[in-house]
Order: C-alpha cells, then structure tokens, then sequence
C-alpha cells in the first residue's frame, strides 16, 4: 500500500490502465495515509465515503481514455464543489455547500479525478504560511515546527506527504510556488486567463489564477493539461489554443535564452539562495540553453503594488459576505449591526486587515494616491517583463527569499510575512506564467525551489524549462513522516 | 437658449428664488435576461424565481455581459442624440444593502457608454432643449418589501441584476410642468425604440430628482438635495415642491443646506434624509476586475444607427409638412407610438383632417372614459377609416356617425354594417326631403310668417326640424338647399 | 503618513466590520507599518503612465440575450441563514 502512494500521478495512471491496480486499491490508500496524518491537519472537509463510492464506480466500468482515470485528489477548499462543503478558510463560510462547480474542478471530475476532499488553506487564501485558517494551521511535513507555505498550504503539505496524488491550488500572488517551494513540490502559476475563475472563491480578481501542483514536472503538466480551459462564464478566460501539455513535453531545450534579472539580488537573502540560484544557471546552460543578464527595473515596487491592487479587490470581492444570503450570521439588533457583527465574528484577523487596506485605499480622497496609482506601476512592472521577453525567452529566479520559516515566526509582523512573497508577486501583476520546481536542500534539509517564469501563454515552454532542469537538479525530498506516532 | 417662461418661482417677503431640476433616470433595458447573467427579467414572478447563482452573488460567481443590453443602450443613446462612446468601463460601486447580494452595484462611473445629448421639449411657451449629461448602463438591486413581518425586512432578488439605463440630464429642468414634459418625452422616445417600456407602475422607470435653488438672478446654483427613487410624475412633482419650499424656507432662515440623499415619504408627502445612506456617501468607485473594457467599433454603431426607427421629432415634423397638422395636432398624435401607428393607419384611406379629428376627439374621449390604451381600443382603425370614409362620402351626417362610433365601440362592428342593418343612410333624394320639408313649413304657419318678415336667425329651427322628423338621416346640405328655395 | 484612530473606525464603518478599541489600536499599528512600506510607490513618477485596466489579453466577451436559468430558488435559499422558503430575511430596516 506504501507502494501505491508513493507513485507519481504518471505510474498511478498507467498501472491503473494495465489493470495492475483499481481506482478503489488507490483511492484506499490514499485515504488510509490521510488518516495517519491528522495531526499535519491537511484537510478541512473529508469526503472518502463518496470517493470509495466513486473509485467502485470507476472500476466497474472503467473510461481508460480519460486522462485521469480513477484517480483521486484532494483539491484546495476555494474550489467551490457540488454538495461538498466550501469554506475557503473562514468562518464566515463554515456551513455553506455550494449547489455547483467550479469549472477547474469539474475538468478533473470529467477526466475521470476522483474528489477525496478539501484542503486547508489560509482564510480566503490571505497568508503565506497556512497560519490564517480559520481550521488552524496546516504543518509542513518536512518538519512538525515548520509552516507548509501558503496559502495552499493544506495543498502542499498534503501533496508531499502522499495525501494525494496530484493537488490543485490558487495564486494571487505565490499561493502556489511559494508552498511548493517550502514543501519540495512542482507548483504551476498559469497564465491569467488560462484556467477559469468560475466557481473558485475569488481574493483578488485581477491576479488570482488556479493551478496545478504535483511532484515531478510531468504530472504538472498533465494535470494543467486537464485544467486549462476557455470558459465563457468567466469574463476574464482566454481562448487561446491549449497545448497536451504532457505529451509535448521535452527536456530539449537548447538554444533556448534564460534572463537572469540582478533586481532578484535583494538584500539579507541567505547565501543558500545565492548558492541555488547559482547552480540553476549552471543547469541551464548544462541543458544546451544560455543565460543572460536582464533588468527588471521596477521589482522592488512589485510588493508595495500588490499590496494595493490585493486587498483593493478582496474589499471588494468580500461584501458579499454579509449574512443575508449563505454562511455565518451573527444577529444583531438592526441591518447594519447585524452585517458588522457577522464580519467582524466571521472573518479572521488577517482577512480583517486586508479589507481595512483595501478599503482605505479606495476610499475617497485616497483613490489616486493609492489604487490608480498601484494601476499605473503595475503597467510598469508588466513593461519591464515585456521589454525582457524581446531578448529572453524565460527567466529564472529564486521561488522565495529563504526557506520555510516556523510556525508563528511572523504572525505578528504582517510585513515580514509579505516580504516571503518578493519574487512571486511580480508574476501576478503581469499576469504570467510562472513555475517552481524543487532544486535542493538547505543546511537544515529544507526544500528550496527555483522559479522559472515565461511568456504569456508560454506555458509549454516554461514547462520544458523546468523537465530539462529537473533531470539535471534530480531532487530527492527528505520526508520522515513524524506525524506517524 | 429658448425662453423660460415657465419658470418654477417661490417668492417670499424679501426674495425671489427660482427652482432648478435635475433628473437622474433609471430606464429598466427591455430585453429578455439580464445584465450580467442569464435569468429571465418577467415582472410579477414569485419571489426569488427568477435568480440565478450569479443574481444572489454566490462565491465564486462572474458576470457576463449581455450584448443586447449594449445595443439597447447604444439606441437610446442615438435617441437622445448623444456620443456613443468607443471605449467604457465598468466600475462597482460599493455598498452594503441587503438587496444589494455582491456588496457592490456595476455601474459605469468614468467612462460611461454614452455621452452628451439631448431632448426636446414642447412647452406651451415654446420648445426647450434639455442637456443630457450622460447615459450608462448599470445593474438593478433587489426589492427589500419592509411591511408583510413586522419583525424583518423580506429580500426578493427578481430584480437583481437586470439592466437599467441611468439617464442623467442637466440641471435644466425648471418647472413641474418641465419634468413630466420631459419625462413624458424620454418615455416615449424609449417607447419608439423599444428599449424601455416605461412602464412606472411597475417600477421600469424611475428618477433621483436632484432639487436646488437658487435667488433669482443669480448665476450660481445652490446646493442640491437628491430625492432617491420616485416612481411617478404626480411623486416627483410632489416630493419637488415640498423639497423646494424646504430649502428656501431654510435659507430664509438663514441656515445652510446640506448636500444629502433624501427619502419622499408618499403617505406624508415630504422628504426626509435618509439615515441608512449617511455614511454610506463614499462608495470606492473602481473598475471591476471581472469584466473588461467595453470597446464598441464604429460599424457597431453605424449598424445601430442603421435600425432606428423614426422617432417622435421627426415624425412630428413630417406630419405637420405632410399632412398638414398643427403642431399641437401632431404633438398628440406623436406622443405615443402606438397612437402615431394608428393614426397612420386610418389615413392610409381616409381624409386627414377627418381622422385627426375623430381620433383626437371621439376616440381619446373613448378611451379615456375606460382608461384604455390605444391598442386595446374597441375601434380598430380600419373600423375608424371605414367610418370616416362614410362620412366623407355623405352617406351619413357627422351627428348620425357618433351613434355609429358608439355602436361599434360596444361591439366593434363593420360601421357599413351598422349603418346598412339600422338604416342609417342619409336621405339624399330631393324629392323625399322636399315632402319632408313641406310638412314642417304647414305645420309652422306662424314661424314661417315670423322668418318672411325678417328673423332670419329662424332658418336653424327649420333645419332642426327637418332633421327630427327624419329621424336625423336627411342630408344636411340639400335640406339646407332646398329650405332655402321653399322659404 | 499616519493612519490615526479615527480614521480607522471610520474605514472600519465603510467596510461593515465592527471594532471594538482595543482591536482598533492594533489595527491601526498594523496599518501603519504596512502603508509605511506601502509608500514606496511615492518615489516614483508616473504621472506620463497609463494605468493598467486589465490584465486579460482579450477583448470583453458579449453573450446572447437567452434566458437559460431555470426557476433554481430552493437552491439560492438553500444556504440562507433564516428559514424561509420564499425570501432572504434580515433585520427589519427603517428608512
Ligand atoms: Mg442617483
Ligand atoms: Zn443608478
């Protein structure tokens, strides 16, 4: 049983097709895993009854032509699903059952995923350490004092400690890589655009994107594969042709040009990360690409950005839960009463920060100092990704400026905690693809991840990158399983 | 600029203050689903049937713009002869109200659809340009209905989400008079592009009055008080006159006024500020990350423009050239499309002058008697012409044709029928009015003698008594004729 | 520039989330080290800039005027935190 999940998502998937293993065998499994790793506390809703009900009917009658056959996943609980409970970390949502789907996940039921529950994130996937839930905070398996990253963190942990086969996450602005980079695991920010944002509890529009995380590249591009999709019930999806991501993957990747921006050398980065960045370029040119020094002049503005674009939107985005229509309520003696006792009571201290921000930078008289003005660097900052992309057709960074930090380390130093997310945020604000992969250790046996980021709609590309530079880096992640009493 | 005779004045002691109205108008779009989502927008249905997950913002859901809502918009705009803008934006406006599920209206804010324009008024003194100062598209909130629990207030979503058109024009209205000319007029503009069915009873179109006043003379208008969500004339012409007495009763004072929302309390019959907005004041206009930049391309446009029909103005103008009417003629039949299209229809094969006459008289009359529109009228307008052909053709005397009208108004006959079955064919033949005419002569020796020696003001006694005895049928001409000869 | 005491409970009344001033003070600590950070952008000039509108590389998407929802109301109440099956329910508002 250890066997089958420990199998990446390509060997489950093909001894499931050679009838070596059912959907049921592996489903079973997982789920047997799951129940030795509460104390990691990667699940905030269980739904494994319904999942052995699915793995039968899977083997019953088995579709061998879907891309995922029988496979079972866990996903992040900002994916709105279909008579499971959705919470996205809150509170204030603690009760409610969506009646529908989100279009990410409904792609992997029709590809024949199996749901096995829903994965603790940082309350409306404000946070980076998994430390804001309203669930309690998610551990990292690589250490019990370690955070798993966030806010997919329930994702991520889950993931590396063989709770699922494959996850999917969200990024607004590192949501993914970051965790992954904590965890040892491949996380995929997409395009915006690439994966619909119907049915995921939204943060911030303009920046959030669905991804997929998994523990080689290929699995990551599959899964992608199976999520990407034009969606007409999201304003912002993009029909633009979707590679088989999986299939058209290479390790070839010569003659390919790598930016290398020298505004990622930021101050009091350790010099592991140095060390790592390092390597990666000596990767890259060992895989037949070449590197190339690049300037990303408005870096340093990235954060200060996101800081007000973020919350602006998730003010916003967040008045719908007010206690009238679904999830908590507080009663109160009159409407208003009511409605700020059910937000204060419903939503946690973080989230509470970020609208307050968001708020404030829209309120009147602050709107162009603030928001407009957020608007404008933004531009900038999408500039000087488009300017690079004239000379590189990628470029490699560090996914974070350290490694996990522990559990409690920054929950009282709001900017320190965002300082975590330096090098992921600018991708958001340009709206590209971005991947983090595993590339080594630190002295403390802490997984750090390098970041490759791509051209829009490149994701085929920056996926390459990645399988090439995987071979070289051959990471093995060193999980002792402590949860396991 | 035209002259403004009708000019709302209050005059007190010392001072004379002039009135100044703006209108915000909210036009519910005409079209099958809603703005963002794709439920039905039918009036009347149960309450909350006709939501979906994205009216009742559920987590997660993403609006999705419906183009016929844009090309309604685009329309009325080209109605009110206004810039369509190429490029608009959708911004929230944010608020928390509980009819209002996402916590924020889209509503266009910066960039609206439509630009400036106008609509032109006929008022008794003349006509009156009226600035329209922009025209954009934005979602409905819900009902909140306070009075069924006395406990709770009662949410029905319905209404949530269907498009409305927000016409704001500018502070150019200056009378009562003024405002239901001019919502009469952008009613029936609408109407003529079937874009708004205006009905008020059921909420399709409703304003914010923005009220000011200022002394006479003066240059600068005063502050300004907004009446929220009037929905009749006879409300706005009330909730003005009270606002504007109020606030010169408050400079009078000596008092400032302040900048505020307002409430019009029907069953009082006065304005109130309205608490529940008070801080409600700054509503974080951004634009929506869910939807994008609304591009329209010229040939969009032109295409629009390409199918507008004819609208009141000009249909007004070829029926005075035309036909002939007098402006206020035409401005009647103008006024509602449906009367224009019936009109048109009768003088198809009829006199006009006789048609205008009919519908403007008899057939208004009718149809106000039983509070009927013109297309539930019991007199189809082919009935009407047939009518007026009877009449034209001396077949029947004008007097006889009301006894005809009135038949076939409780039963919508075939007037050549009615007349045919009850014989009410005039008496045209010389020698059967002249035997008439010779009855009444012997029967009214003194009269005759009367007239002979100079009362001619008698000829009209005659005349009636010819008509009675032939039960009103004989001719009116050739009894004239003939009584002349006779006498 | 500081964010004070009164302006946070002013935000806190705009954004429905009551304060009570314990919380307020803490806030107000937080949000001033984050706008401190956030000020950043103040030394850049961006007056020639065209803000960014939106990020999507597309053209708005326009649908076709169909009705395609269906009467779904026990599912639109179905989360709703009153019992009734016709309506949402809140606190009586006075106008
Ligand atoms: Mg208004
Ligand atoms: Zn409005």
């Amino acid at each position: 049983m250890n066997d089958i999940i420990s199998q990446n998502l390509t060997v489950l998937i093909k001894n499931i097709k050679d009838k070596k293993i059912s959907s049921e065998e592996v489903t079973k499994s997982f789920i047997k895993k799951a129940e030795k790793a509460k104390t990691l506390n990667c699940y905030i809703t269980e739904d494994f009854d319904s999942a052995i009900q699915k793995a039968k009917k899977f083997d019953s009658k088995p579709n061998f032509k879907c891309k995922l056959p029988g496979i079972p996943i866990a996903v992040k609980d900002l994916f709105c699903t279909n008579g499971v409970k959705t919470t996205a970390g809150s509170k204030i949502l603690n009760n409610f059952i969506p009646t529908y789907e989100s279009t990410v996940t409904q792609n992997l039921w029709n590809e024949g995923g199996i749901l096995l529950g829903k994965l603790n994130c940082d309350e409306f996937a404000m946070g980076s350490s998994n430390e804001t839930s309203f669930f309690g905070n998610v551990q990292s398996p690589i250490d019990k004092n370690l955070v798993p990253g966030g806010s997919s963190g329930g994702s991520a942990s889950a993931l590396a400690s063989n709770l699922t086969p494959i996850t999917i996450g969200t990024d607004t602005g590192g949501s993914i890589r970051q965790p992954a980079s904590f965890t040892g695991t491949v996380g995929l920010k997409p395009t915006y655009g690439s994966c619909s944002r119907y049915g995921i509890v939204a943060f911030a529009s303009s920046l959030d994107q669905a991804g997929p995380m998994a523990k080689n590249v290929k699995d990551c591009a599959l899964l992608h594969e199976v999520i990407s999709s034009y969606d007409s019930k999201d304003s912002t999806s993009i029909d633009f042709k979707r590679n088989n991501y999986s299939e058209l993957l290479t390790t070839n990747i010569k003659g390919k040009k790598i930016g290398i921006p020298k505004e990622y050398r930021v101050d009091g980065m350790p010099i592991e990360i140095e060390d790592l960045w390092t390597k990666g370029i000596e990767y890259i040119k060992e895989c037949g690409a070449t590197t190339m020094d690049i300037s990303l002049p408005h870096t340093s503005y990235a954060l200060p950005t996101y800081y007000i674009v973020a919350p602006a939107e998730a003010s916003s985005n967040l008045a719908r839960y007010d206690g009238v229509k679904y999830g908590f309520r507080s009663e109160g003696e009159n409407l208003i009463d009511m409605y700020e006792r059910t937000r204060s009571e419903g939503f946690g201290n973080e989230v509470k920060r970020r609208i307050m921000i968001g708020t404030y930078v829209l309120s009147s008289g602050y709107y162009d100092a603030y928001y407009l003005k957020a608007q404008k660097v933004r531009k900038l900052i999408k500039s000087d990704f488009d300017e690079a992309y004239k000379k590189v057709d990628a470029i490699l960074t560090p996914s974070t400026p350290s490694s996990a930090f522990k559990i409690g380390e920054k929950t009282n130093d709001p900017v320190s905690m965002y300082l975590n997310d330096i090098f992921t945020v600018p991708v958001n604000l340009a709206g590209l693809p971005g991947i983090s992969i595993p590339a080594g250790l630190d002295k403390k046996g802490y997984p750090l991840g390098l970041q490759i980021i791509g051209k829009a709609f490149d994701e085929q590309n920056l996926l390459n990158i990645a399988h090439a530079m995987e071979e070289k880096i051959n990471f093995k992640n060193n999980i002792k399983e402590w949860w396991i009493k | 600029m035209s002259k403004t005779t009708g000019e709302y004045i209050i005059a007190r002691e010392k001072n004379i203050y002039e009135v100044v109205i703006g209108l915000e108008v909210h036009a519910q779009v005409l079209s099958n689903s809603k703005l963002f989502s794709s439920s039905p927008t039918k009036f009347g249905a149960e309450p909350n049937t006709q939501v979906s997950l994205v009216d009742a913002a559920l987590p997660g859901m993403l609006p999705v713009i419906n183009e016929y809502c844009i090309k309604q918009a685009v329309k009325t705009g080209i109605g009110l002869k206004a810039k369509i803008n190429n490029r608009s934006v959708f911004d929230r406006k944010n608020y928390f109200y509980a009819d209002l599920p996402q916590g924020y209206q889209i509503s266009q804010y910066k960039h609206p659809i439509v630009g400036e324009g106008i609509v032109i008024l006929d008022m008794p003194y003349g006509q009156r340009e009226i600035g329209i100062e922009r025209l954009h598209l934005e979602q409905d909130a819900g009902k909140s209905i306070h009075d069924v629990d006395p406990q709770s207030t009662l949410v029905d979503l319905n209404r949530s989400g269907i498009a409305l058109m927000e016409i704001v024009s500018k502070p150019d209205l200056r009378s009562l008079d003024e405002v239901n000319a001019y919502i009469k007029k952008l009613r029936s503009i609408m109407r003529y592009l079937g874009t708004c069915d205006g009905n008020m009873q059921e909420g399709s179109l409703r304003a914010d009055v923005n009220v000011s006043v200022k002394k006479k003379g003066t240059k600068n208008l005063g502050t300004r008080c907004e009446i929220k969500n009037v929905n009749s004339i006879k409300f706005m012409q009330m909730a003005i006159n009270y606002e504007a007495n109020r606030q010169v009763d408050l400079i009078e004072d000596g008092k400032k006024i302040d900048q505020e929302t307002r409430l019009f309390d029907t069953k009082k019959n006065e304005t109130r500020s309205m608490r529940s907005k008070e801080d409600a004041h700054d509503y974080r206009y951004f634009p929506d990350p869910d939807l994008l930049p609304l591009e329209l391309k010229n040939d969009f446009i032109e295409k629009i423009k390409s199918e507008i029909p004819e609208l009141p103005d000009e249909k007004k103008k070829r029926f005075i050239d035309k036909f002939n009417l007098s402006s206020y003629e035409a401005n009647i039949l103008v006024s509602d499309k449906e009367t224009s299209e019936y009109f048109e229809k009768v003088i198809k094969n009829s006199d006009v002058k006789l048609s205008t006459n009919w519908i403007t008289g008899e057939l208004f009359a009718l149809l106000n008697e039983n509070d009927l529109a013109i297309t539930q009228s019991p007199i189809s307008a082919e009935n009407l012409s047939k009518l007026i052909n009877l009449i034209k053709d001396g077949i029947i005397s004008g007097k006889i044709a009301k006894t005809v009208f009135e038949l076939m108004a409780s039963g919508d006959k075939d007037p050549q029928k009615i007349v045919k079955e009850k014989g009410l064919q005039q008496e045209s033949n010389p020698k059967a009015l002249e035997s008439l005419i010779d009855k009444v002569i012997t029967e009214n020796p003194d009269k005759v003698k009367e007239y002979k020696s100079g009362k001619e003001k008698l000829f009209g006694f005659f005349v009636g008594q010819v008509m009675k005895v032939s039960d009103g049928k004989a001719n009116p001409k050739l009894v004239n004729d003939i009584l002349k000869k006779k006498l | 520039m500081a964010i004070d005491l009164k302006t946070v409970k002013h935000i806190s009344k705009l954004a429905r989330i009551s304060l009570d001033d314990e919380k307020a003070k803490k806030l107000a600590g937080d949000l001033n080290s984050i706008f401190e950070f956030i000020e950043k952008l103040n030394k850049l000039n961006t007056d020639k800039i065209e803000p960014l509108t939106s990020i999507a590389e597309t053209t708005l998407k326009l649908r076709s005027d169909e009705v395609k929802s269906k009467n779904i109301r026990d599912q639109i109440l179905k989360n709703s935190p009153n019992e009734n099956k016709d309506f949402f329910v809140v606190p009586k508002v006075v106008e």
